[in-house]
């Protein structure tokens, strides 16, 4: 299985490659992608440095261009594409059709993968990508169970990439509107959920608040370690209760489904976090090809080593990891 | 005159209370009505079956009929489901998520793309075009702005696809493989002992300063203030919008569909949005603001 790693920066890129990654992806430095952060992200000519880098270690390099534009943007998008497949990227990450109809015109050659963002949760979806648009591999949204990833992959025309570690998203990627809702920037519309410029932080004496464009999101009691505003991510009232009514700040973490992952035949497993520092992705990069390189050689006796548990959960948000949807009993 | 559809029940009601609102349905003024189960598997009080007598008889009244498809498409048991809702000819199928098109397409059964299929530009809309497509929803966080520029953009391609936009009701926002209603009782998604059923207009989600933000169903999210768009319909009707379509809800229906009736009509002025549960109204995303906002309350229409 491959292991493919965030580049959020060309430092991170040269970390990540350093490190052990397979590939790397990136994305360039505007709202063509789903991970738009300030001083993050590529222009051109970094790019360029990254994926020559890359290249001479044998790591691969795919360009995530997965928001959706919208009519005024269309030129920008696709001027995006022209980049990337002027750049040499070895794949396109993709989420809108038109954008993927467009590339698969022009650069037939340039292999195309389904984002995460083009939310495809069956194998009827993935043969409609595949039927109109031969993408080569699909992301799979972190809501199936591992027993929905059996049977998707059982039937699935094209290679598949699964999340392994990092934020927990639990909305289906591509179709969550929360964050325009509250802040008018949206992962599809903007490449940003509950962006920097709506968040506030604010001293009180009720305790730490966090807010997003005004929107009280949490309050944080003395001692309590406060996390990024992210509004699903909240404690809200239902009913008289006070609680994460959507989720906690809790990591995604695969690495005890290793074997069965690969047993399922998935061609890639994916590290989120293209905001995170280059001291980040050198532990998770290096953790993370451990235990790929140590199931390979032992994949009837891979065992997840408590150094590797410990280095992720200190990484983690909250300090804590799950398995999310893939865990039959999540709730 | 623009057409006013129905939308499929997002909620979780009992069979007899779906039986009754369909019953009332068929008299109202509404030219389209979509019927199906499009936000969780496990709500299952109506049989395929029962959609489709129900679907027959709403067209004896003369209203068209759209089938509705799940969105989150996660099992091979949703995928049977999808394929008997396209196994017939004698109705149109709304298309939620990329499997139902698809699907549909293999079928040669003719669909319309529901607001939460991610149609952001003509392109798009081209390749559905091919596939089939017969009349398309903007998404819910799209505004006039990339509407208009749609259908220019469409009509410059020669591409005759009607434009329905979700002007009435609650949002849906987000779908997940998480339920949280379940959640809230501390139920396991797969026993949840259908607890929607107690909340036929979700359960509200308030901050701790007691703002409504969302409404929990299920596994969807849906907005917590309730989207209007009756003052804009003069501008849609400009825009050469065909359909706008009102999202049901269990009490007061037949008021807002007459309302909207009487303004695509002009024989009402479209001010006083309405009431019915209480939740405040939102016309954001249609003027490219957050969604929550309300933009230009009672000014009277430009």
């Amino acid at each position: 299985m491959e292991l493919v790693c965030p580049a959020g920066s060309l430092p991170a890129l040269k970390t990540a490659v350093d490190n052990g990654a397979d590939a790397v992806y990136f994305g360039f430095r505007d709202s063509t992608n789903a991970r738009q952060f300030a001083g993050l992200n590529f222009n051109d000519k970094r790019a360029g440095e990254g994926i020559e880098y890359a290249h001479s270690k044998g790591c691969r390099v795919f360009c995530a261009i997965n928001t959706y534009p919208q009519p005024d943007g269309w030129e920008q998008w696709k001027g995006a594409v022209d980049r990337a497949a002027g750049l040499g990227v070895d794949a396109i990450i993709l989420a809108d059709m038109g954008l993927l109809d467009y590339a698969a015109n022009k650069y037939p050659h340039i292999p195309r993968h389904l984002s995460v963002q083009g939310s495809a949760t069956s194998y009827e979806a993935l043969s409609f990508y595949k039927d109109n648009f031969d993408i080569r591999r699909a992301v799979l949204p972190r809501v199936l169970s591992l027993d929905q990833v059996r049977g998707v992959a059982k039937h699935s025309p094209v290679e598949l990439e699964v999340f392994a570690f990092g934020s927990l998203c639990i909305m289906a990627e591509g179709r969550c509107y929360l964050s325009s809702y509250l802040t008018d920037e949206s992962p599809n519309t903007r490449g940003a959920c509950s962006p920097a410029k709506a968040v506030r932080w604010q001293e009180t004496p009720q305790g730490l608040e966090s807010r997003l464009n005004d929107v009280l999101i949490d309050r944080y009691g003395p001692g309590e370690s406060a996390g990024y505003p992210t509004l699903c991510k909240g404690r809200f009232e239902v009913e008289g209760s006070v609680y994460h009514a959507i989720e906690e700040p809790v990591s995604l973490s695969t690495l005890d489904m290793l074997p069965k992952l690969k047993e399922l035949g998935i061609s890639a497993v994916k590290i989120e976090g293209r905001q995170r520092s280059p001291a980040y992705i050198a532990d998770v990069a290096r953790t993370w090809r451990h235990a790929l390189d140590n199931m390979e050689a032992r994949p009837d006796d891979y065992k997840v080593d408590p150094a590797w548990r410990n280095t992720l959960s200190g990484l983690s948000e909250g300090g804590l990891t799950t398995l999310g949807a893939y865990h039959r009993k999540w709730k | 005159m623009m057409k006013l559809s129905l939308g499929p029940i997002l909620w979780f009601w009992s069979k007899q209370s779906v039986f009754d609102f369909y019953g009332k349905a068929a008299e109202w003024p509404v030219d389209t009505i979509y019927l199906g189960e499009a936000v969780c598997s496990r709500r299952r009080e109506l049989k395929p079956d029962d959609w489709f007598d129900m679907a027959r008889d709403l067209k004896a009244c003369g209203k068209e009929v759209v089938l509705s498809t799940q969105t989150l498409i996660e099992s091979e048991a949703d995928l049977r489901r999808l394929r008997r809702i396209c196994d017939q000819n004698e109705f149109m199928v709304e298309a939620n998520d990329q499997s139902a098109v698809q699907v549909a397409a293999r079928h040669n059964i003719p669909f319309i793309t529901g607001p939460s299929m991610n149609l952001y530009n003509v392109a798009s809309l081209k390749v559905l075009a091919r596939q089939g497509l017969k009349g398309w929803n903007l998404p819910v966080e799209l505004g006039k702005v990339s509407l208009e520029e749609l259908i220019k953009g469409l009509r410059a391609e020669g591409l005759d696809l009607p434009a329905e936009v979700f002007a009435w009701g609650f949002l849906p926002l987000a779908w997940s493989s998480r339920c949280f209603t379940a959640r809230h009782y501390n139920l396991p998604k797969d026993n949840c002992e259908f607890r929607c059923l107690e909340h036929p207009d979700g359960m509200e989600l308030r901050s701790r300063e007691s703002q409504e933000l969302f409404r929990l169903n299920g596994i969807s999210t849906l907005s917590g203030s309730r989207y209007d768009l009756m003052r804009e319909l003069p501008d849609m009707e400009r825009m050469g919008v065909s359909s706008v379509r009102l999202s049901p809800e269990h009490l007061g229906m037949d008021e807002v569909v007459k309302r909207f009736d009487q303004v695509r009509r002009g024989e009402a002025p479209a001010t006083d949005p309405l009431q019915l549960v209480e939740a405040p109204p939102c016309n954001g995303y249609w003027y490219g603001k957050p969604g929550m906002e309300l933009v230009g309350q009672g000014q009277s229409v430009p």
